[in-house]
């Protein structure tokens, strides 16, 4: 069982339902959560505790300059801009490479060899006995997520119950997120931002074919669009947190609501049960 | 003229309610973007009346001519994206995975590929009450966020002439689009919350922005949900060196004039209050008139 859990809007609230979902889920059962929001990881946070690093390497283009006779194909082939042949040499700049290895397929000198790159890591750590954290770290300054999204991810592959906690947005590193999951939870709240985004999201998870509900999250009461939208899309709605001042003084001191407050951790294993396929 | 971006690392700590605000009672020459192109949301705040409206194509991609195609396989063994896929026992490209390298055009044997435009949003420019708003929708699931928030940015630029600020609305994160909105730009506005995820998030984010050469200034929004960690957010920016330019107070306001689709500086407020003298620190440091 693969759950991601996503929103079009940042701040919604998508890694405190997966920190709490994982924390309450892990009583009873074997969890691995992925912290996919590799441009700000936060689940760590929630869940310290001493972590193994593994390196998240990408492979860029090495010139052999005795070999390269500037002939320009290279630079003419990468639609990324990453290298560039100028007067006496060529300029590579890796960290607008992709990794598609065309340079080395087109240089008729074969003067380019691809040699691997740190752009990231992947975090492992055990903060409770049955649950596993792995989180996936772009190095700052990095551009390409997705790389370090497919190592973390790797690394969780084959284990039965697995939580993957996305990046806000709707581009290239929610795509690498989703991919593979059974079921995909959306953190919404209902103002305008948050229905705007929220079909955004939807928009996603149906390109994708991933089945999905809802989650209503600081909720005030006026929640009438957002469920409206849901109907209308199917969507179900699978949890209403409400706005309250006591949950976001836990939440914002990295505490555990599942864990600190009576009455949560039922909550979190009633959303479980809500999600097909999960028997809590 | 000054160019700034509002940003944030983490999300939903109210970029798009400050740059609104800001936009709103700025009181000068000013043209606006909103480089958050994944989630637009400066629009639903500013009522913008559309001028223009065009395609995005980000990069070509792969296209299979299936009359050519002998089903030999060797785009799909080269494509390192997962891209070439079977789908009713023939070769396609799947678009969603498809980075647009030009490999499997290069290796195809028969030349049965080719790398086609693909439009994957719309770009416009738009009229407020405030000023121009260049503005942007990628397509869910598309790549090139990056790419589009550089043409959001061109056509604000073309749109500048007597301007005295571009004010941009940027996305959360630190990768590919956040980068693509602060390059060139001379400042930025770091909205932050009292939160240790906003905190770990904004350490990130300087940490991107002084590769940059940026300035950076600091706001704390809903700063007295928890003091204690406001408190060590001031702390962390007074050893980065950087500004505090404001705090804005938890305040319902902010909430219903979103709902209002309204800047919250149109209310008689606290937060309201707050974003002025965000505005008059901020303008002065950066010497816009």
């Amino acid at each position: 069982m693969k759950i991601a859990i996503a929103s079009g809007k940042g701040g919604t609230g998508k890694s405190t339902v997966a920190a709490n979902l994982a924390w309450a889920l892990a009583r009873s059962r074997d969890v691995v959560l992925v912290d996919c929001d590799v441009e700000e990881p936060n689940l760590h946070l929630f869940f310290p505790a001493v972590a193994t690093d593994v390196p998240v390497t990408a492979p860029v283009p090495e010139i052999d300059s005795s070999k390269c006779n500037l002939c320009g194909e290279c630079g003419k082939f990468c639609r990324f801009g990453a290298l560039a042949v100028v007067k006496d040499c060529v300029l590579t700049f890796p960290h607008l490479c992709h990794s598609c290895g065309g340079c080395t397929l087109v240089c008729p000198q074969g003067a380019i060899r691809e040699v691997p790159r740190t752009i990231g890591r992947v975090a492992c750590s055990r903060p409770l006995p049955r649950l596993v954290l792995i989180t996936g770290i772009l190095n700052e300054g990095e551009v390409l997520a997705p790389p370090v999204i497919k190592a973390a991810k790797t690394l969780a592959e084959g284990h039965p119950f697995i939580l993957y906690d996305a990046s806000p947005g709707i581009a290239c590193p929610v795509i690498e997120t989703l991919e593979g999951s059974d079921y995909c939870i959306l953190v919404t709240e209902s103002t305008p931002f948050g229905l705007h985004d929220l079909r955004l999201a939807a928009g996603v998870a149906e390109t994708l074919g991933i089945p999905a509900g809802v989650v209503i999250n600081r909720s005030d009461g006026k929640d009438e669009e957002t469920v409206a939208f849901s109907r209308e899309h199917d969507l179900p709605i699978l949890m209403t947190i409400p706005f309250s001042r006591e949950i976001a003084a836990v939440t914002s001191r990295g505490g555990l609501i599942g864990r600190d407050l009576p009455g949560w951790e039922e909550r979190f294993m009633d959303l479980a049960s809500a999600i097909p396929g999960v028997n809590p | 003229m000054i160019k700034l971006a509002v940003i944030s690392g983490k999300g939903g700590t109210g970029k798009t309610m400050v740059t609104a605000a800001l936009a709103d009672i700025g009181g000068v020459p000013q043209v606006l973007a909103d480089c958050d192109v994944e989630a637009a949301n400066l629009s639903l705040l500013l009522k913008p009346r559309r001028i223009s409206t065009e395609e995005f194509r980000g990069l070509e991609v792969g296209r299979i001519d299936l009359d050519i195609c002998t089903d030999c396989g060797i785009c799909e063994s080269h494509c390192r994206f997962g891209a070439i896929v079977r789908r009713d026992d023939d070769w396609v490209v799947d678009t969603l995975h498809c980075e647009g390298c030009g490999v499997c055009d290069y290796v195809c044997p028969m030349g049965a590929i080719e790398m086609v435009p693909h439009v994957c949003g719309e770009i416009f420019t738009s009229e407020t009450d405030r000023g121009y708003l260049a503005h942007a929708r990628l397509f869910p699931g598309s790549g090139n966020s990056g790419l589009l928030v550089v043409e959001v940015k061109k056509r604000a630029v073309a749109l500048s002439k007597g301007a005295d600020l571009i004010l941009a609305d940027g996305p959360p994160g630190i990768g590919c689009p956040l980068i693509a909105t602060v390059s060139g730009m001379d400042a930025v506005l770091a909205v932050t919350e009292p939160g240790v995820s906003a905190l770990h998030d904004l350490e990130r984010l300087v940490t991107v922005c002084r590769r940059f050469g940026l300035r950076i200034f600091v706001v704390i929004n809903r700063f007295d949900l928890a003091e204690d960690i406001c408190a060590r957010i001031e702390s962390y920016c007074e050893a980065e060196g950087i500004r505090v330019a404001g705090k804005i107070p938890f305040d319902p306001a902010v909430v219903e004039s979103v709902r209002a689709g309204q800047p919250v500086t149109r209310t008689d407020s606290a937060a309201t209050d707050a974003l002025r003298a965000l505005r008059d620190t901020l303008f002065a440091e950066l010497g816009i008139p």
